[in-house]
């Protein structure tokens, strides 16, 4: 049988304000337990919630980004449920108006193919605390410091039909919210969450089938596996005859599945009303306008702009715009290096990112600046140093964090593009192989990568090789 | 629309509220009986009516970002029942 898979993300994206959504406490990570939970995310009697203006802003420049409807009037709701990490009994959260309706983000797809997926909402509500279950004296240990961190939950339409495009539609996301300036995107720190909501139907159906919730995802990888499990799983169920249930599912990195949560005996009663505690939220036509103003050049415009004025390939220009740190970096790097779009692009790409992954270090972590490499880049482009010489600084500058003309000079390193220099070198070489130059003029063409290296190696690899070339190859054929 | 005894239950347990068979039905028919006046309601013709989100005609006020907030976990943590390392101890939740 044929099936197909119909995937739609709930993505919990943490928004980096300083303090929390509707109280003044902190929301740094990693602090001491409870010591960032205030009265009001402690629910204390007698609290009121005040709205943190810079979440609002910060959901309605997603918004924007997505070009999404934003709503000019919306409410917050009280979803209820008991759980001791949510000490209200309720999470503030947005229901019937949320501040952002429906948008639209383009992904790439296998073939290369643009996709629309279609973003059904973005809503605020306050993140809930963790609950610790090892053994507390056979009790459970509550930390609420992440209680009432901002969250604007990105909801989608089932619009992905594999894992690997709710992996390209996450990326993107994670990306565009990185961009924006409105997420840190640290997904080991809980910052950027996503729950896939997984079912499968026969090709061809128009109905969905019923779906299950994967949630405890940390990662793009273990998203697209969670994703590839789940749909093999109720594949097989299907097949039997089974019926697939409604449910949430955790997925489990170490053994590779994913596991039914106990079932709810209510299924989502969460009975959401209108919270008396928060008055509507009404935003103006000069409150949007100025956040407009704000947004930043957003990746697909960026990605079009590094192919039109840098002349980068699409797929450097994919790698180099992925990120807003990776674009940032580049440009710096490009303006310090005097022009060399093409070289920085092919340093940044290859040594610097392989570096960076066999150190796994991320791209802030660089010990080598964006103004280092693009000095080292233009070293090279100005003939000062050859590329090969070039990846020795990179070597040194990578340890020792000084500048490329530092090392340069300390070492010695400079390029000989003395001719006479070179020249003598060339004729030493020649002289000292004469069953080699017999080969050459013997039409033996191969001889030649020798007697490069050895006019390299006699000039300890500063010689300038198009240099060596034409002396060479005019000396040889004399 | 009437409520019946084993809606009241499900309601009441939602609601962590426990109460006794007579109660339950006590309730059944006082909470059936708003409902009917919301059934009243509705006969009534709201096509341009906005939903009332608030019974105040005001927006809500928001507040500069700003750690206002400082460390009071010592005085909070005197009222709780049992705490450790810093942490509130509730009964044993099993997910």
């Amino acid at each position: 049988m044929q099936w197909e898979t119909v995937i739609g993300l709930e993505i919990h994206t943490q928004l980096a304000t300083n303090s929390k959504i509707f109280s003044g406490a902190s929301t740094a990570f990693g602090a001491e337990p409870n010591t960032q939970a205030c009265a009001v995310d402690l629910g204390l009697p007698g609290v009121l919630p005040v709205l943190n203006q810079e979440a609002v802003k910060m959901a309605v420049k997603f918004g924007l980004a997505v070009n999404a409807e934003i709503g000019m009037r919306s409410i917050f709701a009280r979803k209820n449920y008991f759980y001791p990490d949510s000490p209200k009994g309720y999470q503030i959260s947005q229901f019937e108006l949320p501040i952002v309706g429906k948008g639209s983000i383009d992904i790439r797809v296998d073939d290369g193919e643009l996709k629309r997926i279609t973003i059904t909402r973005a809503h605020l509500e306050e993140d809930a605390g963790k609950s610790l279950h090892e053994d507390f004296h056979g009790m459970t240990g509550i930390d609420l410091n992440r209680a009432g961190t901002p969250l604007l939950e990105i909801v989608s339409e089932p619009d992905m039909r594999s894992a690997k495009e709710a992996v390209a539609y996450a990326r993107k996301i994670h990306s565009l919210v990185q961009y924006l300036q409105i997420c840190d995107g640290n997904m080991q720190e809980g910052s950027f969450r996503v729950d896939a909501n997984v079912s499968v139907r026969l090709r061809g159906e128009d109905e969905l089938g019923t779906r299950t919730e994967i949630k405890n995802v940390n990662s793009f990888r273990f998203l697209e596996r969670a994703i590839n499990f789940e749909v093999e799983r109720q594949i097989d169920v299907l097949e039997a005859g089974g019926k697939v249930v409604q449910e949430t599912r955790l997925y489990d990195a170490d053994l590779d599945e994913t596991r039914s949560m106990r079932t709810k005996e209510e299924a989502n009663d969460y009975r959401y009303f209108p919270d008396p505690d928060l008055l509507p939220v009404a935003l103006d036509d000069a409150f949007i306008a100025q956040i407009k103003t704000t947004l930043p050049e957003l990746p697909d415009a960026k990605r079009q702009r590094f192919m039109a004025d840098y002349g980068l390939q699409e797929a450097d220009a994919d790698l180099l715009t992925a990120s807003r740190e990776m674009a940032d970096y580049f440009e710096s790097a490009v303006e310090t290096s005097g022009g060399q779009a093409k070289l920085v692009s092919n340093w940044l790409t290859t040594e610097l990112t392989g570096r960076l992954n066999k150190e796994d270090k991320s791209l802030g972590e660089s010990p080598v600046a964006a103004i280092q490499l693009g000095e080292l880049v233009k070293r090279i482009a100005d003939n000062t140093i050859s590329g090969k010489i070039a990846k020795q600084v990179f070597d040194v500058m990578w340890q020792s964090g000084e500048s490329p003309d530092e090392i340069i000079e300390a070492q010695g390193l400079k390029q000989i593009t003395d001719e006479g220099a070179i020249e003598a070198m060339v004729d030493e070489v020649i002289a000292a192989n004469p069953e080699q130059v017999e080969q050459f003029r013997a039409g033996k063409a191969k001889v030649m990568g020798f007697f490069v290296g050895q006019v390299m190696k006699a000039s300890k690899g500063k010689a300038n090789p198009q240099q060596i070339n034409a002396l060479l190859n005019a000396k040889l054929k004399e | 629309m009437a409520l019946n005894e084993d809606n009241v239950r499900s309601i009441a347990h939602l609601a962590r509220l426990s109460m006794t068979d007579e109660e339950r039905g006590h309730y059944a028919e006082e909470l059936s009986t708003i409902l009917d006046f919301v059934e009243v309601m509705r006969s009534i013709d709201t096509t341009d009516v906005v939903p009332m989100a608030h019974p105040h005609h005001a927006t809500q006020r928001l507040r500069p970002d700003v750690v206002t907030e400082t460390d009071q976990r010592e005085k909070f943590q005197h009222q709780a029942p049992a705490t450790e390392g810093g942490l509130y101890l509730v009964p044993k939740v099993i997910d």
